[in-house]
């Protein structure tokens, strides 16, 4: 493995090796909630998205979103899982922001199962399943410090949450280091995205991890009793807890005792904490969900999923290479969505370097997927053919980005609009000339061979056109002068 | 309570008032131990039957793949659900302090 | 007693008023259900505004639909709108639901009248209706005397003649039972034959609504307007509505009727029908079913020998086992069910400390004896290390009837059996509770395979009360089951009316 923290290197000279297995929750990207036609939506005034059935009023009843169990499929092809036949259950146990007081959930026959996921430049992480379930509502604690539970005298409960559809994909323990979890769900995250599945935001919580950890000794293969961290809310956070979980159970092992199975709290004072166990632990008297019916998706069904599906990162990345992208920039296109975008606009003859470096440095900008192709592939086109300079092709994108959902994105047009016309050569040398001399002492050094002082000159032909002058041509004219 | 051979005891009965949330006092825990203790030893009459080659049946009618429309329908009205609650302030259910689960 | 469809063509020809039916009944509401007790609440101020609707709609010329005008009564487990719907617990005394359940749409928008929401054993659980928080409901053929339950206020009301349709729910017997013991027809159509959405949820697998009513083409007019595939109950079964009451006019010539040995077993044991002797059937027949029931049964059976059905036993093993596998999944369902209600969003608080009080406190009172036990009976037969030799097995004991039905469908196209092994019985007369749930002996077996059951009066027993006999369909087999129905009832023995004084004068404002 190339990427090694510190602290895993120590593991590994200590003779010790860490087991990491990942469960991650994603909120699907559905209009409305698991069981209930409810608006999925948050944000809004609580308690306004819900029905009889997210607040587990008497009498109501669950009818499946059968878009959640295609995004849930279309996920498990992308995990390399097989489709099942599922059931769901009921997981029982007493929350105020459980409207029933259950969850329900896929148990021991979850939809899919048994896949794995490529960690880009890593190794083979194996899925154990992944299965739909409801989200829980949101309680706020009222009177303890920041919210918290401990002090508080009593508690406010929104149901927008409730019924949310979430899938839990749950890897095999084959992680073993801080920076290969954290790989992990980095490609989980992108293909996420690249399927539409969930808008997966650690932070915004659209997107949970929790991490199973236990080490062993290095080579031995097997399983010792491992703990459960939950509040993982950053990748950073997810690596500094698998290295202060891993180094806990280590030194517990040298001083001759043992780790408890428990759930621990991670807390950005960078230590994890023990949860108070709850007296009736673990008895959730799980048993099939009687008002919902078997899930059996037949083999047409699950084929015309994955034809829908667009292409997955992996094979992008693989493409985008072709195109001359390193690793690291592939990653970014990727992982912002804009490979299809790239890709096509390359086929449809726009200069592959210019088009990735738009899309690295200048597109992180939402609207930017919606762009067409051929749009971005004539933008491209202006610039290589020097109608646009590339300041001006940056301005011209981020306009194109803010059209783009409506459609009204030509650069030829919004280039007319803004006035940025091809600045005529002799014009521009004039202006060269000018710059020369004004700065008569960076022109000696520019001549003596210093390259870096042709940066005054840019400079001042810059800020005498507001920018609108090429930066290239101005570099070739000073080459011009110079040899003249 | 009882003899050995019981198909509850007290301590279960206490257990799944736990589990349940029930309060109850120990006359009570009694009480259903003897109700739950009656039907329960009615239920040993399955211990004889060999039912391992008979899948068990959990819907009466078999259905599959029963599905709605990812199309949202109107929620209810907050107020009406609101009013029938025992307690809400801001639009929210309000409860007493939630305890245990945190560091 | 007018009967619900002479109402119904009367009012949409516009030949009697809606309002006036309506004030009919109100007033033998006000005069009797002081002693009977059927209903927890008598919606009659929105019952006057449907009447008057309906009314108006057949003075402009529209027709209200086939139920016009009727008079209908609902348990009061069925969410009404802006309607108290208690259940018959402290728990959710006052819930105002903010919708209808689908059953109660359909009754209305097919001119059906609500006129209140009637007393039922606490969150259906009980065969007497004496669990009801409220008190308990009397039989009318003798107020010292239980009506059955769970839904002995539906079925009252209609033996008393305060309204002439009613709702219950069946979950092991809940609608055919007090049915048996009040003397009228009750159905429990197929699973998954009418939408569950909007009934309070006792045991999700096994709850079906179903109609009470006089006569069985009463019943029959009901069941088809309820009937019908509902996008909101994920367990409704997408199948055409048939024509029943066209079912009703056919004969039984050619029917096989199969008579269930195990629940037939201490009357003449069917040997001129060719079954088990009766020395060696006795073994697996079930006890405590009453001889004149029996009797009544067997009785009913020659009858459709008569009117031309080909009658023969039928061994169903399976049902011995029925009461036990009943009474650990149905509690199991039902310690789901019930779990929430917690005092967080609706219904009964008891303030605690904390949450975890505030819910077992609340628990504590919202809930009778019965529904507490039945949620520790459930949470026990699922909890860690129990599920499998309780719960588990039970499915599988499940299954088991299933198939000894099939076996039994094979050979016959409808099965006969009591529907309660006993009749009407004095309150507090079953208050252990394996005595009193060996009440749903008969009724339990149809509720496990989910096939459609009903109940239709056939003659009395003991104290010369009334008796049901039970006729059991395939899934989905309602038609053939209301022919027998409709068959049995032209040769059932005249029942006398209930001993009500005012019931009488009811009978003679029904001519
Ligand atoms: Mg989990
Ligand atoms: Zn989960």
């Amino acid at each position: 493995m190339a990427a090694t923290s510190h602290s895993a290197a120590d593991n590994a000279s200590s003779g010790w090796e860490i087991v990491v297995g990942l469960e991650v929750h994603v909120e699907l990207a559905t209009d409305t909630k698991l069981f209930s036609a409810a608006p999925s939506r948050f944000g809004d005034e609580p308690n306004t998205n819900v029905t009889p059935v997210c607040l587990g009023l008497p009498g109501s009843l669950p009818v499946l979103n059968r878009r959640a169990v295609e995004l849930a499929m279309a996920v498990g092809l992308a995990l390399n899982c097989e489709i099942r036949p599922s059931v769901f259950h009921r997981k029982n146990y007493f929350y105020p922001d459980m409207p029933k007081d259950y969850q329900v959930s896929q148990y021991d026959q979850p939809i899919c199962s048994d896949g794995w996921l490529d960690v880009p430049g890593g190794s083979r992480i194996g899925i154990e399943r992944a299965h739909l379930e409801e989200d829980a509502g949101k309680t706020t604690h009222l009177g303890g410090a920041d919210g918290r539970i401990h002090g508080a005298v009593g508690a406010l409960v929104d149901y927008n949450r409730a019924g949310t559809p979430l899938l839990e994909i749950v890897s095999r323990p084959d992680i073993s280091s801080a920076a290969e979890a954290s790989a992990y769900v980095d490609e989980l995250r992108t293909i996420l995205l690249t399927l539409g599945a969930s808008d997966a935001r650690l932070e915004e919580g659209s997107m949970r991890v929790d991490a199973n950890i236990s080490v062993r000794p290095a080579g031995s293969g097997e399983l010792r009793t491992r703990c459960e961290v939950k509040n993982l809310n950053s990748l950073r956070s997810l690596r500094n807890a698998i290295d202060y979980e891993a180094r806990r159970h280590i030194d517990l092992y040298a001083a001759g005792d043992v780790p408890v199975q428990e759930t621990r709290h991670w807390s950005e004072d960078g230590r994890t904490h023990s949860l108070r166990s709850k007296e009736e632990a673990d008895d959730y008297r799980y048993f099939p969900e009687p008002d919902l019916v078997p899930l059996a998706p037949d083999d047409e069904w699950i084929a015309q999923v994955r034809a829908a599906m667009p292409e997955l990162p992996a094979s992008q990345r693989a493409r985008l290479h072709e195109c001359g992208a390193d690793p690291e920039d592939a990653q970014v296109i990727v992982g912002r969505g804009l490979a299809p975008v790239v890709l096509e606009a390359i086929e449809a003859g726009a200069d592959a370097k210019r088009t990735m470096t738009h899309a690295v440095q200048n597109l992180a900008l939402d609207g930017a997927e919606l762009l067409g192709i051929d749009h971005l592939a004539s933008l491209v086109q202006m610039e290589t053919s020097g109608q646009l300079t590339a300041t001006q092709a940056k301005t011209v994108l981020g306009i194109m980005c803010e059209r783009a959902a409506a459609g009204s994105a030509d650069p030829a047009a919004i280039a007319a609009e803004l006035g940025f016309e091809a600045m005529d050569t002799a014009e521009l040398e004039s202006l060269v000339d000018q710059a020369i001399a004004d700065n008569p002492e960076a022109w000696e050094k520019f001549c003596a061979g210093e390259a870096k002082v042709a940066g005054v000159f840019v400079g001042a032909v810059m800020k005498a056109t507001r920018g609108q002058a090429d930066g290239q041509a101005v570099t070739q004219l000073l080459a011009q002068r110079r040899g003249a | 309570m009882g003899e050995p051979t019981a198909a509850i005891s007290t301590d279960d009965v206490a257990h799944v008032a736990r589990l349940a949330r029930i309060e109850l006092t120990s006359d009570e825990i009694e009480h259903y131990t003897g109700h739950l203790g009656r039907v329960l030893e009615h239920a040993r009459e399955l211990e004889d039957l060999d039912l391992d080659d008979v899948p068990p049946l959990a819907h009466p009618y078999p259905l599959r793949n029963v599905f709605r429309d990812d199309v949202a329908s109107s929620p209810v009205d907050r107020d009406e659900v609101l009013s029938q609650a025992p307690a809400a302030s801001g639009g929210q259910f309000e409860v007493p302090p939630v305890l245990g689960e945190e560091a | 007693m007018t009967s619900a469809h002479v109402i119904a063509s009367e009012v949409r020809a516009g030949t009697r008023r809606a309002t006036d039916v309506l004030e009919e009944f109100l007033g033998r509401i006000e005069t009797h259900d002081g002693d009977v007790h059927a209903f927890n609440t008598v919606s009659a101020e929105q019952a006057r505004a449907a009447a008057a609707a309906i009314d108006a709609s057949v003075d402009e010329g529209r027709d209200p639909g086939p139920l016009a005008g009727i008079p209908v009564a609902f348990k009061d487990n069925l969410c009404t709108r802006g309607v108290a719907t208690t259940c018959s617990s402290r728990m959710l005394e006052g819930w105002q639901p903010p919708y209808d359940a689908t059953v109660v749409q359909a009754m209305t928008s097919a001119g059906a009248v609500m006129i209140g929401k009637t007393n039922l054993d606490e969150f259906a659980m009980g065969s007497s209706t004496e669990h009801s928080a409220f008190g308990p409901t009397r039989n009318p053929y003798d107020l010292t005397r239980v009506p059955g339950g769970s839904s002995g206020g539906s079925a009252a009301a209609v033996a008393a003649g305060f309204a002439p349709l009613a709702l219950g729910s069946d979950t092991g017997g809940s609608i055919r039972q007090p049915a048996s013991l009040c003397g009228i027809v009750g159905i429990k159509p197929t699973y998954g034959r009418v939408s569950r959405y909007g009934l309070v949820a006792f045991a999700s697998s096994f709850d079906q609504i179903g109609p009470f009513a006089t006569d069985v083409a009463d019943a029959a007019l009901a069941l088809g307007v309820i009937s019908g595939h509902d996008p909101a109950d994920s367990t409704s079964i997408p199948a055409a509505v048939p024509d029943f009451a066209a079912a009703l006019a056919r004969g039984v010539e050619g029917l096989r009727v199969g008579v269930v040995s195990e629940l037939t077993g201490s009357g003449r044991n069917g040997a001129a029908n060719g079954g088990p002797p009766p020395g060696d059937a006795a073994g697996d027949m079930l006890d405590g079913i009453e001889a004149d029931v029996t009797e009544r049964v067997l009785e009913a059976a020659d009858a459709l020998a008569d009117a031309g059905a080909t009658v023969g036993r039928v061994s169903v093993p399976a049902v011995t086992y029925g009461l036990t596998a009943y009474y650990l999944i149905a509690p199991a369902e039902a310690s789901s069910n019930l779990a929430r209600y917690d005092g967080t969003r609706y219904g009964l608080r008891v303030e605690g400390a904390d949450v975890e009080e505030m819910n077992r406190l609340t628990r504590r009172a919202g809930f009778g004896d019965e529904v507490k036990a039945r949620i520790m009976l459930g949470t026990f037969a699922l909890s860690a290390g129990y599920y499998d030799a309780y719960y588990g097995k039970a499915q599988r004991v499940r299954m088991l009837t299933r198939r000894d039905f099939d076996a039994a469908y094979a050979d016959f196209d409808v099965l006969l059996s009591p529907t309660s092994p006993c009749v009407a019985f004095r309150f507090g007369e079953r208050a252990d509770p394996m005595t009193m749930y060996r009440c749903d002996t008969c009724t339990i077996p149809s509720n496990l395979s989910g096939d459609p059951a009903m109940s239709v009066p056939f003659g009395t027993g003991a104290e010369d009360l009334p008796v049901g006999v039970q006729v059991m369909a395939p899934a989905l087999g309602e038609e053939t089951m209301l022919t027998v129905a409709a068959a049995l009832e032209r040769a059932a023995p005249p029942l006398s009316k209930p001993l009500l004084a005012g019931a009488a004068g009811s009978a003679r404002a029904g001519s």
